[in-house]
């Protein structure tokens, strides 16, 4: 062997056992969908792992009263220490069950097993262990001396992230006393699958977690649904304003997690090998399939081509291909339609006129992938610098000047996340005051934490998720009578 | 002959800096001028090179890589000739269940034990490294530094790992540090116009921040410096992953900038297989290919051969032996 070529080095599928067909899970009961059920399939082989049910409106209405009558008759009268309880047990058995979690959503999902391994399911653990903590303690969040949960919460979640959004939502929604209708995304359904597993494996009491699989019928279904409190919604903007209008003039409440296009700026006197990496980080974790992704870079024009030459040597190091392999840096993209739209929108910006780079690396036969990609001379006209991607597409944008960053990076319709490469603290301040980002990164880039708030500015929604402002979204403040 | 060298790096080193002479201001407004490092980014991307999972050929591979790099080293007031014999030997034959075992690069030992392990090692071609210049703390004066130097050269060292002195780059005079590499690189000149290879110590333990490892990278490859080295051994931290890569992409982008190559050795605290891949996994990746060769990059080690010999045994046969199974001829008298 002349080089250092990494054998094969493939985490082991037998840690997880899939059924050939799933059912809905319903006041704590496997029960069969009225709808069509519809296969999902491992996006990096294209091979069926399993036939999921499809939920009407039937079923949906089932759950919801499956949730409310959980809500009314145990889940609102358990003191918050009870509940606590229950969390830290979920969150211990999904510790307990790490690896089972991790190879099942590299599966599912497509994204390497390095990322679910290390990232996801540690993430989604600690989400519930933070909020199992709040359960006893929430009048002393803050949010008057008597915050009360909404009722029954309609939750629905993405693919990109399956197991890890679906704590984001369950996790604080159970911690303040609401009781949960959550669906899955349609070509990532089996995380939360397992978790019904999990739910089982913790005891906890029969409705308070329902799960209904199903594409935009059951999402719609759910948000139409009278008896549901409030939605919480992550996913495309354009879905967000559909249940935004939706909703309209009901009494429902609603947190939307939406899209981004974000921006890394990168002022001369940054630290450049690690921006390199923050960028590159940035934008090729997950595939890109990130709603905060920093998909566009500003680099300050007298060091955009040294960025540039940088980034394409790092990029020549990522290791594209099967998402079990351990030592795999991208992997497939999640579906056959998010594929096409990343070459459509790829292929716009070579018309548009940025110039397109890869690294050329060989693409697997089946399943979808897309080569991380960079374009250069990119303008801020360029509909790549405008519309989110959501794949391993990165635009290089360069600026003369901070005030001249600041209205570039602001200037989309999103406000998702930024990111501020400088050695300069007072620097650092002043961005962050001036990026309209609702997360803004200084130095580093994707980091994500339980107790840090997270949420976006403009079209990409609205309510926070984490920390203690992320529990405003599931009580109503209230003060003791 | 020696004159021409200081004076070829001194001009190289003005056309550089672009300064019409060398000054402590000079040099740190070049030396400040490089990017920082930040001290998470960087840890972050340690850490991120240390999950490579390295396994079956590759892993077989990377060991018999990792021997061929070992800088085999006794530095100990306690050597004796008997232990550098036994060490040399060691370095011929580094496992004598298995004469497929590659041997190290070279043996490092102090100034005065330099024609024992010459002669134990004779034309084998493994190399003889000996510190010189007041090692480990370089405090001594010029003078002293170079004699220390060249009667290792002359005792047939073929390289030579000198210490900076950590004390002036610190207060900033970095003019000095500079100087004394320059005129160590020319004490390592061998009468017939050969010199020795020379690896400048930097003792990264003491410099702390990344900030200062990089700098120091850069000043001892401007003052010609074969090698940029982290530690002595005898400071902890000595050679973290962290460290290694911010030398790495220091040699990267000199590379870049001027088109040679300088060598990386990270020395002291590499003790097992699994540390040492890691190590080549950031060669790897972040300095490229054609630093994955001992030409370019060595092991400062005593008992990391062990284990390297221990890991190739097991993979051979497909379990584990022990430590009575593996020859040493360096045990700790203690």
């Amino acid at each position: 062997m002349p080089t250092f070529e990494y054998a094969p080095a493939p985490e082991s599928r037998a840690v997880v056992d899939i059924p050939d067909s799933y059912r809905l899970w319903i006041g704590g009961e496997w029960v069969e969908g009225r709808g069509t059920p519809f296969p999902t399939i491992n996006p990096a082989t294209e091979e069926t792992l399993s036939t999921v049910a499809e939920a009407t409106a039937e079923d949906v209405d089932a759950a919801v009263r499956a949730a409310r009558t959980a809500y009314t008759r145990i889940w609102s009268r358990m003191s918050g220490t009870d509940r606590g309880k229950y969390l830290f047990r979920i969150a211990r058995i999904m510790q307990e069950r790490a690896r089972e979690l991790a190879v099942l959503e590299t599966l599912d999902n497509g994204k390497p097993i390095k990322e679910t391994r290390d990232f996801d399911v540690p993430t989604a653990a600690a989400h519930f262990f933070y909020h199992a903590g709040w359960a006893d303690k929430l009048e002393y969040a803050g949010l008057g001396s008597s915050p009360r949960p909404h009722g029954v919460v309609g939750q629905i979640i993405p693919w990109n992230f399956p197991l890890l959004m679906l704590a984001w939502k369950i996790a604080p929604a159970l911690a303040c006393g609401n009781t949960v209708v959550l669906k899955p995304a349609e070509t990532t359904p089996l995380a939360a699958l397992l978790f019904a597993d999990i739910c089982q494996q913790a005891d906890l009491p029969p409705g308070v977690v329902n799960l209904v699989t199903g594409a935009g019928a059951t999402g719609q279904a759910i948000v139409d649904h009278p008896g549901i409190d409030k939605i919480a919604f992550t996913g495309s903007t354009a879905v967000g304003k559909m249940i935004a209008r939706s909703i309209a003039g009901s009494d429902k409440h609603a947190t939307l997690e939406l899209g981004g296009k974000a921006a890394n700026v990168v002022f001369d006197d940054a630290p450049l090998d690690q921006a390199i990496e923050g960028i590159v980080g940035g934008i090729f974790f997950n595939q890109g399939q990130v709603c905060c992704a920093g998909s566009r870079v500003l680099a300050q024009e007298n060091i955009v081509d040294d960025v540039v030459d940088r980034l394409k040597r790092r990029l020549e190091t990522l290791r594209l291909g099967d998402p079990l392999d351990k030592n795999t840096d991208v992997g497939a993209i999640n579906s056959e339609r998010q594929l096409a739209r990343i070459t459509e929108l790829s292929a716009v910006g070579e018309a548009e006129g940025a110039v397109r780079w890869d690294t050329g690396c060989p693409l697997p036969k089946n399943g979808f992938w897309f080569r991380p990609t960079l374009f250069t001379e990119v303008s801020q006209s360029h509909r790549i610098a405008q519309e989110e991607i959501f794949g391993p597409v990165l635009s290089v944008l360069t600026f003369r000047t901070p005030g001249e960053a600041v209205a570039k990076a602001n200037n989309t319709p999103y406000g998702l996340s930024a990111g501020v490469w400088t050695e300069k603290g007072s620097r650092i301040l002043w961005m962050a005051d001036q990026l309209k980002a609702g997360v803004v990164w200084a130095n580093t880039f994707n980091q994500f934490d339980p107790t840090s708030p997270f949420g976006g500015y403009k079209e990409s929604g609205y309510g926070r998720e984490g920390g203690r402002h992320g529990l405003a979204a599931y009580v109503r403040k209230g003060t003791q009578q | 002959m020696s004159t021409s060298t200081t004076t070829d790096s001194a001009a190289r080193a003005r056309d550089l800096l672009g300064v019409s002479g060398l000054t402590n201001r000079a040099l740190a407004a070049w030396l400040h001028g490089l990017p920082g490092v930040d001290q998470v980014g960087c840890e972050a991307r340690a850490a991120g090179l240390k999950t490579r999972s390295i396994k079956t050929d590759s892993k077989r591979w990377a060991i018999d890589l990792a021997i061929s790099m070992i800088d085999l080293t006794t530095l100990e007031g306690a050597d004796t000739p008997g232990k550098v014999r036994g060490l040399a030997t060691r370095a011929l034959v580094p496992d004598p269940s298995d004469p497929s075992t590659p041997s190290p690069a070279a043996v490092c030992v102090y100034g005065d034990m330099v024609a024992v392990a010459k002669e134990t090692l004779g034309e084998s071609g493994i190399g003889v490294a000996a510190v010189a210049t007041a090692f480990p703390s370089g405090r001594a004066s010029l003078e002293v530094k170079l004699a220390d130097t060249r009667e290792a050269v002359a005792a047939g060292a073929d390289e030579i790992d000198m210490v900076i002195d950590r004390g002036a780059f610190l207060a900033g005079d970095y003019l000095t540090v500079y100087d004394q590499i320059v005129a160590v690189k020319d004490a390592c000149t061998r009468a017939d116009g050969s010199a020795a290879r020379l690896k400048v110590i930097m003792e990264t333990g003491e410099l702390v921040t990344y900030d200062n490892v990089r700098r120091a990278s850069w000043l001892s490859m401007l003052a010609g410096g074969d090698f940029i080295k982290t530690s002595t051994g005898k400071i902890s931290p000595a050679a973290t992953l962290p460290v290694t890569v911010v030398m790495l992409e220091a040699v990267r982008d000199w590379h870049a900038l001027i088109g040679e190559m300088v060598g990386v050795k990270p020395a002291g605290g590499i003790r097992t297989s699994k540390d040492a891949i890691s190590f080549l996994v950031a060669v790897h990746e972040i300095a490229g290919e054609d630093w994955l060769d001992n030409t370019w990059f060595r092991f400062g080690a005593s008992s990391l051969l062990n284990d390297l010999i221990l890991q190739r045994q097991r993979m051979s046969l497909g379990v584990y032996s022990g430590a009575d199974y593996i020859a040493d001829d360096a045990p700790s008298a203690y």
